[in-house]
């Protein structure tokens, strides 16, 4: 599982990263976490409220900020 | 009730004397962040609720399939005003509408009204000073924005933004492609949205409290007239004075309006004040170099220029009318 965080560097999109490694290790996930930074690839996704979070090239969720038990939700569903 | 509240607290229980300098300052503190926290926590929830069914991609949507006559500029603007606001989206944002093909103009009142207007600041117009400026403040937001994206759009600045982005506006094409809608209950819904409004004043909190704590300081202590004297309304320059020095600052909504109160409370007019806020929170050097990614200077100095004139005129017009 590829997973790609959106963002710019604002703090949101930095908490969404921690999160999401978080997530990933207590779910003990075999994924490979990226923090995407340059605009023109985040672009290329179509989103336009940081941060988003994107699993396998495909947007899951765009603008918001998730806790933990949302992303572990959203991982789990995969 | 609050002020009750905040007397019985300071007064009653910590026991600061009501007439000091010290205790008048404290009460205001108090009474002011309780009010402004409550006030905040309902419109962030009344905004989750409209921006869950309006989100951003929709508008886009909307924007690029519909002929709309003009009323682009005004529904830019009123989409800008509620979808919240984080400085670091203003940029996909930008591209977002170029790439849809939005003319840029429409994309300006977008960009223009949206830190302006925000839930941030509707919550602390309201506590601070009532409905009446608080509506003012609302509609000069919006009108800002499509006065100011209508102009733009005349001066045809489409040269003027970065190689890149007129790379991706030619090849903008119309997108048809559909928003996926969120077929979740509205009671399912409902928690999120209260969750999130909380997250925004969780997020804010600290600025208003020091904001408040700024302004608190100033109300009990700076001698009325001191801020009078610098920016007080005989003088005609002293709109455009306040303007000009706070375009290159930056403070969000939160921490500048409560130092906007005390201004206020000290002498200084309320279209100058307004105008003041309208410079440090719409424009401000972090975000010309944020800008700097997708336009050309010359365009960021347009824009600049365009929407600073038009804050000098707002505040003019406030300081005859108000």
């Amino acid at each position: 599982m590829e997973i790609k965080v959106l963002g710019t560097g604002c703090a949101s999109c930095k908490a969404l990263y921690e999160t999401v490694l978080q997530a990933v290790k207590e779910l003990g996930l075999d994924a490979q976490v990226i923090k995407e930074e340059d605009m023109m690839n985040i672009m290329s996704y179509n989103v336009m409220i940081l941060p988003g979070l994107v699993i396998d090239n495909k947007v899951v969720s765009k603008g918001k900020k998730l806790s933990l038990t949302e992303v572990k939700e959203i991982l789990s569903n995969r | 009730m609050i002020q009750k509240f905040a007397d019985w607290l300071i007064y009653g229980i910590v026991g600061l004397n009501p007439d000091s300098h010290l205790g008048e300052a404290v009460n205001f503190f108090f009474y002011d962040t309780i009010k402004i926290i409550i006030l905040l926590f309902f419109i962030s929830t009344l905004m989750g609720i409209v921006n869950a069914y309006l989100p951003v991609d929709r508008l886009r949507h909307f924007l690029v399939t519909r002929k709309l006559y003009g009323f682009q500029y005004l529904l830019a603007a009123l989409f800008g005003a509620i979808t919240p606001f984080c400085s670091c989206s203003s940029i996909p944002l930008f591209i977002g509408f170029v790439k849809g093909g939005i003319p840029l103009g429409v994309t300006f009142a977008f960009l223009i009204t949206s830190p302006l207007v925000n839930e941030v600041a509707v919550a602390l117009f309201l506590g601070t000073f009532g409905l009446k400026v608080t509506l003012i403040y609302l509609i000069s937001g919006i009108l800002l924005g499509v006065l100011g994206g209508w102009i733009l759009e005349k001066f045809r600045l489409e040269k003027y933004l970065s190689p890149w982005v007129r790379q991706i506006q030619t090849q903008s094409e119309q997108e048809t492609e559909e928003w996926q809608t969120e077929k979740i209950a509205f009671k399912q819904r409902f928690p999120t949205i209260v969750k999130d409004a909380w997250g925004i004043v969780r997020g804010v909190l600290l600025y208003i409290i020091i904001g408040i704590a700024i302004g608190a300081a100033m109300h009990g202590y700076v001698p009325e007239g001191f801020f009078e004297h610098y920016l007080a309304a005989e003088k005609w320059y002293s709109v455009p004075l306040a303007v000009i020095l706070a375009v290159p600052m930056y403070a969000n909504a939160a921490g500048i309006v409560p130092v906007i109160q005390v201004f206020v409370a000290k002498g200084v007019p309320m279209g100058t004040a307004i105008a003041f806020m309208m410079a440090v929170v719409g424009l401000s050097i972090p975000e010309a170099t944020m800008l700097k990614k997708v336009m050309t200077w010359k365009l960021i100095g347009i824009f600049f220029g365009t929407i600073t004139l038009f804050i000098i005129l707002l505040g003019y017009l406030y300081n005859i009318f108000l």
